[in-house]
Protein backbone atom coordinates (compact mmCIF):
# COMPACT_ATOMS: atom_id res chain seq x y z
CA UNK A 1 0.00 0.00 0.00
CA UNK A 2 1.62 3.25 -1.09
CA UNK A 3 0.55 6.62 0.16
CA UNK A 4 -0.29 9.11 -2.53
CA UNK A 5 2.11 12.03 -2.95
CA UNK A 6 -0.64 14.51 -3.63
CA UNK A 7 -2.63 13.95 -0.47
CA UNK A 8 -0.51 12.70 2.39
CA UNK A 9 -2.35 11.65 5.46
CA UNK A 10 -1.76 13.89 8.47
CA UNK A 11 1.23 12.18 10.03
CA UNK A 12 3.82 12.89 12.67
CA UNK A 13 6.09 13.86 9.78
CA UNK A 14 3.69 16.57 8.71
CA UNK A 15 3.38 17.91 12.22
CA UNK A 16 7.15 18.03 12.73
CA UNK A 17 7.60 19.71 9.36
CA UNK A 18 5.01 22.35 10.20
CA UNK A 19 6.57 23.07 13.57
CA UNK A 20 10.05 23.32 12.04
CA UNK A 21 8.75 25.67 9.38
CA UNK A 22 6.96 27.77 11.96
CA UNK A 23 10.12 28.13 14.03
CA UNK A 24 12.23 29.07 11.00
CA UNK A 25 9.62 31.60 9.88
CA UNK A 26 9.63 33.27 13.29
CA UNK A 27 13.43 33.31 13.38
CA UNK A 28 13.50 34.97 9.97
CA UNK A 29 11.02 37.62 11.05
CA UNK A 30 12.69 38.43 14.38
CA UNK A 31 15.21 41.00 13.10
CA UNK A 32 12.37 42.84 11.34
CA UNK A 33 10.23 43.30 14.45
CA UNK A 34 12.46 46.00 15.89
CA UNK A 35 12.33 47.98 12.65
CA UNK A 36 8.53 48.01 12.60
CA UNK A 37 8.06 48.78 16.30
CA UNK A 38 10.79 51.42 16.50
CA UNK A 39 9.52 53.25 13.42
CA UNK A 40 6.14 53.70 15.16
CA UNK A 41 7.68 54.65 18.50
CA UNK A 42 8.73 58.30 18.99
CA UNK A 43 10.88 57.31 21.99
CA UNK A 44 12.50 54.29 20.34
CA UNK A 45 15.88 52.94 21.42
CA UNK A 46 17.86 49.98 20.12
CA UNK A 47 16.00 47.66 22.47
CA UNK A 48 12.89 45.74 21.61
CA UNK A 49 9.82 47.23 23.25
CA UNK A 50 6.23 47.96 22.46
CA UNK A 51 5.71 51.70 21.82
CA UNK A 52 4.07 53.53 24.70
CA UNK A 53 2.02 55.34 22.11
CA UNK A 54 1.87 54.29 18.48
CA UNK A 55 2.40 57.29 16.24
CA UNK A 56 3.61 58.23 12.80
CA UNK A 57 5.72 61.08 14.20
CA UNK A 58 8.94 59.44 13.00
CA UNK A 59 7.67 59.29 9.44
CA UNK A 60 6.55 62.91 9.58
CA UNK A 61 9.86 64.09 11.04
CA UNK A 62 11.99 62.55 8.28
CA UNK A 63 9.76 63.98 5.57
CA UNK A 64 12.12 66.71 4.38
CA UNK A 65 13.57 67.40 0.94
CA UNK A 66 17.22 67.09 1.96
CA UNK A 67 16.91 64.04 4.16
CA UNK A 68 14.40 61.89 2.31
CA UNK A 69 12.80 63.22 -0.85
CA UNK A 70 15.95 64.28 -2.70
CA UNK A 71 17.80 60.99 -2.07
CA UNK A 72 14.64 59.11 -3.03
CA UNK A 73 14.37 61.06 -6.27
CA UNK A 74 18.08 60.48 -6.96
CA UNK A 75 17.60 56.76 -6.43
CA UNK A 76 14.59 56.76 -8.73
CA UNK A 77 16.50 58.60 -11.45
CA UNK A 78 19.57 56.36 -11.21
CA UNK A 79 17.83 53.00 -10.80
CA UNK A 80 14.93 53.88 -13.06
CA UNK A 81 16.98 55.05 -16.03
CA UNK A 82 19.54 52.27 -15.64
CA UNK A 83 16.79 49.62 -15.48
CA UNK A 84 15.09 51.16 -18.52
CA UNK A 85 18.35 51.22 -20.46
CA UNK A 86 19.02 47.61 -19.53
CA UNK A 87 15.59 46.44 -20.66
CA UNK A 88 15.83 48.22 -24.02
CA UNK A 89 19.36 47.00 -24.79
CA UNK A 90 18.68 43.50 -23.50
CA UNK A 91 15.52 43.17 -25.61
CA UNK A 92 17.40 44.32 -28.73
CA UNK A 93 20.26 41.92 -28.07
CA UNK A 94 18.04 39.00 -27.14
CA UNK A 95 15.99 39.16 -30.33
CA UNK A 96 18.58 37.97 -32.86
CA UNK A 97 20.01 35.58 -30.28
CA UNK A 98 16.61 34.02 -29.88
CA UNK A 99 15.44 34.13 -33.52
CA UNK A 100 18.43 33.58 -35.78
CA UNK A 101 21.16 31.01 -35.86
CA UNK A 102 24.17 33.29 -35.56
CA UNK A 103 27.63 31.91 -36.15
CA UNK A 104 28.92 33.03 -32.74
CA UNK A 105 25.53 33.23 -31.05
CA UNK A 106 26.20 30.47 -28.54
CA UNK A 107 29.67 31.79 -27.77
CA UNK A 108 28.19 35.19 -27.09
CA UNK A 109 25.48 33.74 -24.86
CA UNK A 110 27.93 31.73 -22.81
CA UNK A 111 30.21 34.75 -22.48
CA UNK A 112 27.22 36.70 -21.22
CA UNK A 113 26.37 33.98 -18.69
CA UNK A 114 30.01 33.92 -17.60
CA UNK A 115 30.05 37.70 -17.09
CA UNK A 116 26.77 37.60 -15.19
CA UNK A 117 28.39 35.44 -12.52
CA UNK A 118 31.48 37.62 -11.97
CA UNK A 119 31.50 39.60 -8.70
CA UNK A 120 31.01 43.24 -9.68
CA UNK A 121 32.39 44.39 -6.32
CA UNK A 122 35.85 43.27 -7.38
CA UNK A 123 36.12 45.84 -10.15
CA UNK A 124 34.77 48.90 -8.33
CA UNK A 125 38.18 50.43 -7.57
CA UNK A 126 39.37 50.07 -11.19
CA UNK A 127 36.04 51.51 -12.32
CA UNK A 128 36.58 54.48 -10.02
CA UNK A 129 40.06 55.24 -11.39
CA UNK A 130 38.87 54.71 -14.95
CA UNK A 131 35.97 57.10 -14.31
CA UNK A 132 38.39 59.68 -12.87
CA UNK A 133 40.15 59.67 -16.25
CA UNK A 134 36.89 59.75 -18.18
CA UNK A 135 35.52 62.52 -15.91
CA UNK A 136 32.52 60.36 -15.05
CA UNK A 137 32.96 60.40 -11.27
CA UNK A 138 30.18 62.16 -9.36
CA UNK A 139 28.04 62.02 -12.46
CA UNK A 140 24.60 60.40 -12.79
CA UNK A 141 25.38 59.33 -16.33
CA UNK A 142 28.52 57.45 -15.29
CA UNK A 143 26.68 55.73 -12.47
CA UNK A 144 23.80 54.75 -14.76
CA UNK A 145 26.10 53.47 -17.52
CA UNK A 146 28.09 51.32 -15.14
CA UNK A 147 25.00 49.93 -13.39
CA UNK A 148 23.51 49.13 -16.79
CA UNK A 149 26.68 47.52 -18.15
CA UNK A 150 27.13 45.32 -15.10
CA UNK A 151 23.47 44.26 -15.10
CA UNK A 152 23.19 43.58 -18.83
CA UNK A 153 24.68 40.06 -18.84
CA UNK A 154 22.03 38.58 -16.59
CA UNK A 155 19.28 40.69 -18.18
CA UNK A 156 20.15 39.46 -21.68
CA UNK A 157 20.11 35.88 -20.43
CA UNK A 158 16.72 36.34 -18.74
CA UNK A 159 15.30 38.18 -21.73
CA UNK A 160 16.40 35.57 -24.25
CA UNK A 161 14.80 32.81 -22.24
CA UNK A 162 11.52 34.72 -22.04
CA UNK A 163 11.71 35.39 -25.78
CA UNK A 164 12.32 31.73 -26.58
CA UNK A 165 8.92 31.09 -25.04
CA UNK A 166 7.16 33.16 -27.73
CA UNK A 167 6.18 31.05 -30.78
CA UNK A 168 7.91 32.12 -33.99
CA UNK A 169 4.95 31.50 -36.32
CA UNK A 170 3.49 35.01 -35.95
CA UNK A 171 6.73 36.60 -37.07
CA UNK A 172 7.14 34.25 -40.01
CA UNK A 173 3.87 35.57 -41.34
CA UNK A 174 5.07 39.14 -40.83
CA UNK A 175 8.40 38.41 -42.53
CA UNK A 176 6.60 37.07 -45.56
CA UNK A 177 4.69 40.35 -45.65
CA UNK A 178 8.05 42.14 -45.74
CA UNK A 179 8.28 43.38 -42.15
CA UNK A 180 11.80 44.07 -40.90
CA UNK A 181 13.07 42.16 -37.90
CA UNK A 182 13.08 45.27 -35.69
CA UNK A 183 9.50 45.93 -36.67
CA UNK A 184 8.39 42.41 -35.86
CA UNK A 185 10.24 42.67 -32.55
CA UNK A 186 8.35 45.84 -31.69
CA UNK A 187 4.91 44.97 -32.99
CA UNK A 188 4.73 41.21 -32.40
CA UNK A 189 7.27 39.87 -29.90
CA UNK A 190 7.42 42.60 -27.26
CA UNK A 191 3.63 42.92 -26.82
CA UNK A 192 3.45 39.14 -26.34
CA UNK A 193 6.15 39.12 -23.69
CA UNK A 194 5.00 42.05 -21.54
CA UNK A 195 5.17 39.94 -18.35
CA UNK A 196 8.74 38.97 -19.18
CA UNK A 197 9.73 42.57 -19.89
CA UNK A 198 8.17 43.70 -16.62
CA UNK A 199 9.96 40.93 -14.75
CA UNK A 200 13.36 41.92 -16.15
CA UNK A 201 12.71 45.64 -15.55
CA UNK A 202 11.50 45.27 -11.96
CA UNK A 203 14.12 42.68 -11.11
CA UNK A 204 16.86 45.03 -12.28
CA UNK A 205 15.25 47.99 -10.53
CA UNK A 206 15.12 46.12 -7.21
CA UNK A 207 18.79 45.15 -7.48
CA UNK A 208 19.87 48.69 -8.39
CA UNK A 209 17.70 50.37 -5.75
CA UNK A 210 19.36 48.19 -3.13
CA UNK A 211 22.87 48.61 -4.52
CA UNK A 212 25.11 50.40 -2.07
CA UNK A 213 28.68 50.01 -3.30
CA UNK A 214 28.28 51.50 -6.79
CA UNK A 215 26.81 54.91 -5.78
CA UNK A 216 28.97 54.90 -2.64
CA UNK A 217 32.09 54.79 -4.81
CA UNK A 218 31.01 56.71 -7.91
CA UNK A 219 29.02 59.60 -6.40
CA UNK A 220 30.45 62.24 -4.04
CA UNK A 221 28.16 65.27 -3.97
CA UNK A 222 25.63 64.89 -1.07
CA UNK A 223 22.98 66.37 -3.35
CA UNK A 224 23.38 63.43 -5.78
CA UNK A 225 23.37 60.52 -3.33
CA UNK A 226 20.55 57.95 -3.42
CA UNK A 227 18.90 56.57 -0.26
CA UNK A 228 21.21 53.56 -0.17
CA UNK A 229 24.12 55.85 0.73
CA UNK A 230 22.22 58.40 2.80
CA UNK A 231 20.80 55.61 4.98
CA UNK A 232 24.35 54.40 5.57
CA UNK A 233 25.44 57.91 6.56
CA UNK A 234 22.34 58.25 8.74
CA UNK A 235 23.02 55.10 10.70
CA UNK A 236 26.76 55.62 10.61
CA UNK A 237 25.98 58.23 13.24
CA UNK A 238 24.56 55.55 15.56
CA UNK A 239 24.56 56.72 19.14
CA UNK A 240 23.70 60.30 18.32
CA UNK A 241 20.86 59.41 16.08
CA UNK A 242 17.14 59.27 16.80
CA UNK A 243 16.45 55.53 16.41
CA UNK A 244 12.79 56.02 15.68
CA UNK A 245 13.63 58.30 12.76
CA UNK A 246 16.29 55.87 11.56
CA UNK A 247 13.88 52.93 11.59
CA UNK A 248 11.25 54.96 9.74
CA UNK A 249 13.87 55.99 7.17
CA UNK A 250 14.89 52.37 6.57
CA UNK A 251 11.23 51.38 6.25
CA UNK A 252 10.56 54.12 3.69
CA UNK A 253 13.66 53.08 1.72
CA UNK A 254 12.72 49.38 1.77
CA UNK A 255 9.00 49.67 1.08
CA UNK A 256 9.14 50.21 -2.71
CA UNK A 257 11.20 47.09 -3.43
CA UNK A 258 9.15 44.88 -1.12
CA UNK A 259 5.93 46.02 -2.77
CA UNK A 260 7.43 45.64 -6.25
CA UNK A 261 8.68 42.17 -5.46
CA UNK A 262 5.34 40.85 -4.34
CA UNK A 263 3.62 42.44 -7.33
CA UNK A 264 5.83 40.64 -9.83
CA UNK A 265 6.94 37.58 -7.84
CA UNK A 266 4.98 35.25 -10.09
CA UNK A 267 7.00 36.25 -13.10
CA UNK A 268 10.16 35.92 -11.03
CA UNK A 269 9.75 32.26 -10.27
CA UNK A 270 10.37 31.75 -13.99
CA UNK A 271 13.63 33.63 -13.68
CA UNK A 272 14.73 31.35 -10.90
CA UNK A 273 14.31 28.29 -12.96
CA UNK A 274 16.84 29.85 -15.32
CA UNK A 275 19.38 31.30 -12.95
CA UNK A 276 19.91 27.98 -11.27
CA UNK A 277 20.26 26.28 -14.60
CA UNK A 278 17.22 24.03 -14.24
CA UNK A 279 15.70 24.73 -17.59
CA UNK A 280 12.06 23.79 -17.83
CA UNK B 1 20.10 23.27 -23.33
CA UNK B 2 17.16 23.02 -25.63
CA UNK B 3 16.43 26.70 -26.04
CA UNK B 4 19.74 27.54 -27.66
CA UNK B 5 19.08 25.22 -30.57
CA UNK B 6 15.38 25.51 -31.17
CA UNK B 7 15.66 28.64 -33.31
CA UNK B 8 18.26 27.25 -35.62
CA UNK B 9 17.28 27.83 -39.20
CA UNK B 10 15.01 30.70 -38.34
CA UNK B 11 17.00 33.02 -40.59
CA UNK B 12 16.34 30.72 -43.51
CA UNK B 13 12.65 31.23 -42.98
CA UNK B 14 13.05 34.86 -44.07
CA UNK B 15 11.87 35.59 -47.61
CA UNK B 16 14.33 35.00 -50.43
CA UNK B 17 12.92 36.93 -53.34
CA UNK B 18 15.76 39.36 -53.99
CA UNK B 19 16.75 39.79 -57.62
CA UNK B 20 20.17 38.35 -58.52
CA UNK B 21 21.76 41.80 -59.08
CA UNK B 22 21.36 42.74 -55.46
CA UNK B 23 22.32 39.30 -54.22
CA UNK B 24 25.79 40.33 -53.08
CA UNK B 25 24.69 43.26 -50.90
CA UNK B 26 21.74 41.24 -49.73
CA UNK B 27 24.07 38.48 -48.68
CA UNK B 28 26.16 40.91 -46.66
CA UNK B 29 23.07 42.41 -45.09
CA UNK B 30 21.77 39.02 -44.17
CA UNK B 31 25.01 38.09 -42.50
CA UNK B 32 25.65 41.38 -40.67
CA UNK B 33 22.09 42.63 -40.25
CA UNK B 34 20.97 40.30 -37.47
CA UNK B 35 24.02 41.18 -35.37
CA UNK B 36 23.34 44.93 -35.34
CA UNK B 37 20.78 44.93 -32.48
CA UNK B 38 23.32 43.15 -30.28
CA UNK B 39 25.94 45.84 -30.75
CA UNK B 40 24.70 48.51 -28.28
CA UNK B 41 24.56 46.00 -25.43
CA UNK B 42 27.85 44.40 -26.42
CA UNK B 43 29.52 47.81 -26.69
CA UNK B 44 28.29 48.98 -23.29
CA UNK B 45 29.46 45.75 -21.64
CA UNK B 46 32.82 45.93 -23.39
CA UNK B 47 33.54 49.50 -22.32
CA UNK B 48 32.11 49.57 -18.80
CA UNK B 49 32.41 45.97 -17.66
CA UNK B 50 35.26 44.26 -19.50
CA UNK B 51 37.09 47.60 -19.83
CA UNK B 52 37.60 48.09 -16.07
CA UNK B 53 38.97 44.55 -15.75
CA UNK B 54 41.64 45.25 -18.38
CA UNK B 55 42.24 48.68 -16.85
CA UNK B 56 42.83 47.00 -13.46
CA UNK B 57 45.54 44.85 -15.00
CA UNK B 58 47.26 47.97 -16.35
CA UNK B 59 46.92 49.96 -13.12
CA UNK B 60 48.16 46.97 -11.14
CA UNK B 61 51.59 47.45 -12.75
CA UNK B 62 51.78 51.13 -11.75
CA UNK B 63 52.13 53.07 -8.50
CA UNK B 64 48.89 54.90 -9.21
CA UNK B 65 47.58 56.82 -6.21
CA UNK B 66 44.42 58.69 -5.42
CA UNK B 67 45.99 62.08 -4.77
CA UNK B 68 49.32 63.82 -5.26
CA UNK B 69 52.01 62.99 -7.77
CA UNK B 70 51.11 59.30 -7.85
CA UNK B 71 47.67 60.28 -9.13
CA UNK B 72 48.85 62.69 -11.83
CA UNK B 73 51.88 60.83 -13.11
CA UNK B 74 51.83 57.14 -12.14
CA UNK B 75 55.03 55.21 -12.81
CA UNK B 76 55.33 51.71 -14.23
CA UNK B 77 56.57 49.59 -11.33
CA UNK B 78 56.41 46.09 -12.81
CA UNK B 79 55.58 43.51 -10.18
CA UNK B 80 56.02 45.64 -7.05
CA UNK B 81 52.34 45.51 -6.19
CA UNK B 82 52.21 41.76 -6.71
CA UNK B 83 55.28 41.31 -4.49
CA UNK B 84 53.67 43.45 -1.87
CA UNK B 85 50.56 41.26 -1.90
CA UNK B 86 52.67 38.11 -1.58
CA UNK B 87 54.59 39.56 1.38
CA UNK B 88 51.79 41.40 3.18
CA UNK B 89 50.49 39.47 6.21
CA UNK B 90 47.39 41.71 6.30
CA UNK B 91 46.50 40.57 2.78
CA UNK B 92 46.97 36.92 3.74
CA UNK B 93 44.71 37.40 6.74
CA UNK B 94 42.10 39.05 4.52
CA UNK B 95 42.25 36.15 2.06
CA UNK B 96 41.86 33.65 4.90
CA UNK B 97 38.90 35.59 6.33
CA UNK B 98 37.30 35.73 2.89
CA UNK B 99 37.61 31.95 2.52
CA UNK B 100 36.13 31.34 5.99
CA UNK B 101 33.30 33.79 5.37
CA UNK B 102 32.45 32.41 1.93
CA UNK B 103 32.59 28.75 2.98
CA UNK B 104 30.39 29.28 6.05
CA UNK B 105 27.85 31.47 4.27
CA UNK B 106 27.58 29.25 1.19
CA UNK B 107 27.25 26.10 3.30
CA UNK B 108 24.74 27.77 5.61
CA UNK B 109 22.48 29.24 2.97
CA UNK B 110 22.52 26.14 0.74
CA UNK B 111 21.73 23.73 3.58
CA UNK B 112 19.04 26.02 4.98
CA UNK B 113 17.63 26.80 1.52
CA UNK B 114 17.47 23.13 0.55
CA UNK B 115 16.01 22.13 3.92
CA UNK B 116 13.34 24.81 3.60
CA UNK B 117 12.55 23.78 0.03
CA UNK B 118 12.10 20.17 1.19
CA UNK B 119 10.00 21.23 4.19
CA UNK B 120 7.81 23.44 2.02
CA UNK B 121 6.94 20.58 -0.33
CA UNK B 122 3.47 19.22 0.33
CA UNK B 123 2.62 21.83 2.97
CA UNK B 124 -0.67 23.62 2.68
CA UNK B 125 -0.82 26.82 0.71
CA UNK B 126 -1.10 29.23 3.65
CA UNK B 127 1.89 27.77 5.44
CA UNK B 128 3.84 27.84 2.19
CA UNK B 129 3.17 31.46 1.38
CA UNK B 130 3.80 32.76 4.92
CA UNK B 131 7.09 30.90 5.31
CA UNK B 132 8.43 31.77 1.87
CA UNK B 133 7.37 35.43 2.23
CA UNK B 134 9.31 35.69 5.51
CA UNK B 135 12.42 34.25 3.89
CA UNK B 136 12.09 36.23 0.67
CA UNK B 137 11.67 39.60 2.42
CA UNK B 138 15.13 39.09 3.91
CA UNK B 139 16.50 38.75 0.40
CA UNK B 140 14.59 41.64 -1.19
CA UNK B 141 15.64 44.15 1.47
CA UNK B 142 18.51 46.45 0.42
CA UNK B 143 21.78 45.19 1.85
CA UNK B 144 22.46 48.32 3.86
CA UNK B 145 19.06 47.90 5.58
CA UNK B 146 20.04 44.32 6.37
CA UNK B 147 23.30 45.58 7.87
CA UNK B 148 21.41 48.06 10.02
CA UNK B 149 18.80 45.49 11.12
CA UNK B 150 21.45 43.02 12.24
CA UNK B 151 23.48 45.69 13.95
CA UNK B 152 20.36 46.58 15.96
CA UNK B 153 19.34 42.94 16.45
CA UNK B 154 22.71 41.82 17.82
CA UNK B 155 23.49 45.01 19.71
CA UNK B 156 25.29 44.17 22.92
CA UNK B 157 23.62 46.62 25.24
CA UNK B 158 19.95 46.06 24.62
CA UNK B 159 19.41 44.62 21.13
CA UNK B 160 16.43 42.41 20.32
CA UNK B 161 18.36 39.15 20.65
CA UNK B 162 19.62 40.01 24.13
CA UNK B 163 16.16 41.13 25.21
CA UNK B 164 14.85 37.72 24.15
CA UNK B 165 17.77 35.77 25.65
CA UNK B 166 17.41 37.49 29.00
CA UNK B 167 13.65 37.01 29.06
CA UNK B 168 14.05 33.23 28.73
CA UNK B 169 16.86 33.13 31.27
CA UNK B 170 19.84 32.74 28.94
CA UNK B 171 23.09 34.71 29.14
CA UNK B 172 23.49 37.76 26.88
CA UNK B 173 25.61 37.60 23.73
CA UNK B 174 28.01 40.19 22.37
CA UNK B 175 28.85 38.64 19.00
CA UNK B 176 29.37 41.96 17.26
CA UNK B 177 32.39 42.50 19.50
CA UNK B 178 33.54 39.03 20.51
CA UNK B 179 32.50 36.91 17.50
CA UNK B 180 32.11 39.41 14.65
CA UNK B 181 32.74 36.76 11.98
CA UNK B 182 29.81 34.71 13.33
CA UNK B 183 27.68 37.86 13.29
CA UNK B 184 28.33 38.70 9.63
CA UNK B 185 27.97 35.05 8.59
CA UNK B 186 24.55 34.77 10.26
CA UNK B 187 23.36 38.04 8.72
CA UNK B 188 24.61 36.95 5.30
CA UNK B 189 22.95 33.54 5.55
CA UNK B 190 19.73 35.24 6.63
CA UNK B 191 19.87 37.39 3.52
CA UNK B 192 20.99 34.72 1.05
CA UNK B 193 18.80 31.77 2.01
CA UNK B 194 15.89 32.91 -0.16
CA UNK B 195 17.98 32.67 -3.32
CA UNK B 196 18.86 29.03 -2.62
CA UNK B 197 15.30 28.30 -1.51
CA UNK B 198 13.86 29.60 -4.78
CA UNK B 199 16.39 27.70 -6.88
CA UNK B 200 15.88 24.45 -4.98
CA UNK B 201 12.10 24.76 -4.92
CA UNK B 202 12.14 25.02 -8.70
CA UNK B 203 14.53 22.05 -8.86
CA UNK B 204 12.38 19.84 -6.66
CA UNK B 205 9.43 20.35 -8.96
CA UNK B 206 11.40 18.50 -11.62
CA UNK B 207 11.87 15.38 -9.52
CA UNK B 208 9.34 12.95 -10.93
CA UNK B 209 6.77 11.61 -8.44
CA UNK B 210 7.06 8.20 -10.14
CA UNK B 211 10.68 7.73 -9.07
CA UNK B 212 9.74 8.54 -5.48
CA UNK B 213 6.78 6.17 -5.60
CA UNK B 214 9.03 3.47 -7.01
CA UNK B 215 11.39 3.98 -4.08
CA UNK B 216 8.47 3.78 -1.68
CA UNK B 217 7.36 0.51 -3.25
CA UNK B 218 10.89 -0.77 -2.67
CA UNK B 219 10.44 0.11 0.99
CA UNK B 220 12.70 3.16 1.19
CA UNK B 221 11.96 5.46 4.10
CA UNK B 222 11.94 9.23 3.75
CA UNK B 223 15.60 9.69 4.56
CA UNK B 224 16.56 7.01 2.03
CA UNK B 225 14.27 8.59 -0.58
CA UNK B 226 16.02 11.90 0.00
CA UNK B 227 19.56 10.57 -0.31
CA UNK B 228 19.04 7.95 -3.02
CA UNK B 229 16.38 9.53 -5.21
CA UNK B 230 15.88 13.26 -4.67
CA UNK B 231 19.41 14.54 -4.09
CA UNK B 232 21.03 12.54 -6.94
CA UNK B 233 18.36 13.88 -9.31
CA UNK B 234 19.13 17.51 -8.50
CA UNK B 235 22.86 17.05 -7.86
CA UNK B 236 23.96 19.07 -10.91
CA UNK B 237 21.75 21.90 -9.81
CA UNK B 238 23.20 21.80 -6.33
CA UNK B 239 26.64 22.15 -7.91
CA UNK B 240 25.67 25.14 -10.07
CA UNK B 241 23.95 26.80 -7.13
CA UNK B 242 26.97 26.24 -4.89
CA UNK B 243 29.18 27.96 -7.47
CA UNK B 244 26.72 30.78 -8.06
CA UNK B 245 26.26 31.53 -4.35
CA UNK B 246 30.02 31.34 -3.85
CA UNK B 247 30.47 34.02 -6.51
CA UNK B 248 27.76 36.16 -4.94
CA UNK B 249 29.25 35.83 -1.47
CA UNK B 250 32.75 36.61 -2.70
CA UNK B 251 31.55 40.10 -3.62
CA UNK B 252 29.72 40.98 -0.40
CA UNK B 253 30.73 44.48 0.67
CA UNK B 254 27.85 46.64 1.93
CA UNK B 255 26.54 44.13 4.45
CA UNK B 256 29.91 43.74 6.21
CA UNK B 257 30.88 47.38 5.81
CA UNK B 258 27.57 48.51 7.29
CA UNK B 259 27.55 46.01 10.17
CA UNK B 260 31.14 46.10 11.39
CA UNK B 261 33.13 48.30 9.01
CA UNK B 262 35.61 45.41 8.84
CA UNK B 263 36.28 45.54 12.57
CA UNK B 264 36.66 45.27 15.39
CA UNK B 265 40.40 45.16 14.89
CA UNK B 266 40.04 44.05 11.28
CA UNK B 267 38.45 40.74 12.27
CA UNK B 268 35.80 40.94 9.56
CA UNK B 269 37.92 42.59 6.88
CA UNK B 270 37.39 40.38 3.83
CA UNK B 271 39.11 41.02 0.50
CA UNK B 272 36.58 43.55 -0.85
CA UNK B 273 36.89 45.62 2.35
CA UNK B 274 40.67 45.26 2.32
CA UNK B 275 40.73 46.45 -1.27
CA UNK B 276 38.55 49.44 -0.42
CA UNK B 277 40.72 50.39 2.55
CA UNK B 278 43.97 50.17 0.58
CA UNK B 279 42.52 52.43 -2.11
CA UNK B 280 40.68 55.09 -0.16
CA UNK B 281 42.42 55.10 3.19
CA UNK B 282 46.03 54.40 2.20
CA UNK B 283 45.84 55.98 -1.24
CA UNK B 284 47.28 52.85 -2.92
CA UNK B 285 45.26 52.50 -6.10
CA UNK B 286 47.88 50.40 -7.88
CA UNK B 287 48.08 47.94 -5.02
CA UNK B 288 44.33 47.73 -4.56
CA UNK B 289 44.02 47.02 -8.30
CA UNK B 290 46.16 43.95 -7.73
CA UNK B 291 43.76 42.89 -4.98
CA UNK B 292 40.96 43.46 -7.50
CA UNK B 293 42.80 41.26 -10.01
CA UNK B 294 43.04 38.48 -7.42
CA UNK B 295 39.31 38.75 -6.75
CA UNK B 296 38.50 38.80 -10.46
CA UNK B 297 40.77 35.80 -11.11
CA UNK B 298 39.02 33.89 -8.33
CA UNK B 299 35.74 34.94 -9.91
CA UNK B 300 36.88 33.87 -13.39
CA UNK B 301 37.91 30.40 -12.20
CA UNK B 302 34.67 29.88 -10.27
CA UNK B 303 32.58 31.37 -13.06
CA UNK B 304 34.20 29.12 -15.64
CA UNK B 305 33.45 26.14 -13.41
CA UNK B 306 29.87 27.38 -13.13
CA UNK B 307 29.60 27.62 -16.92
CA UNK B 308 30.91 24.09 -17.40
CA UNK B 309 28.58 22.72 -14.72
CA UNK B 310 25.68 24.63 -16.25
CA UNK B 311 26.32 23.29 -19.76
CA UNK B 312 26.71 19.71 -18.53
CA UNK B 313 23.57 20.03 -16.45
CA UNK B 314 21.47 21.29 -19.31
CA UNK B 315 22.49 18.73 -21.93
Amino acid sequence: MTTSIASPKPTAHGLIANIALGVITVLFLLPLIWLVLASLDPGATLSLRAPEEVSLDNYVEIGTWQLTFRPMLNGLIISGSAALLVVVLAALAAYPLSRYSLRYGNHFLYTVLFLSALPVTAIMIPVYTMFVRLRLVDNFLGCVLFLAASSLPFAIWMMKNFMDGIPIEFEEAAWLDGASSLRSLRTIVLPLMTPGLAAVAFFQFILMWGNFFVPFILLLDPAKLPMAVTLYQFFGSFGVVNYGNLAAYAAVYSAPVIVLYFVVSRAFSGAFRLSGGAKG
Amino acid sequence: MTSLDTRRGAADAAPRQSPPAKAATRGLRRRVGPVIPILPAAGLMAVFFVGPILWAVYVGFTNQGLTGLAALDPQWVWFDNFERLINDPDAHAAILRTVIFVVLVVAGQNVLGLALALLLQRRNRVMKSIASAAVVIAWVLPEIVVAMLWYAFLNTRDGTLNTILVSIGLPEQSWLIEQPMIAIVIASVWRGTAFSLLVYSAALEEVSPESIEAAQVDGANRIQQLFFVVLPTISRLILTNLLLTTLQTLGVFGLIYGMTGGGPGGQTQTLPLYMYEQAFRYNLIGYSSVVAIVLVLLGIVLSAAYLIAFRRGSK
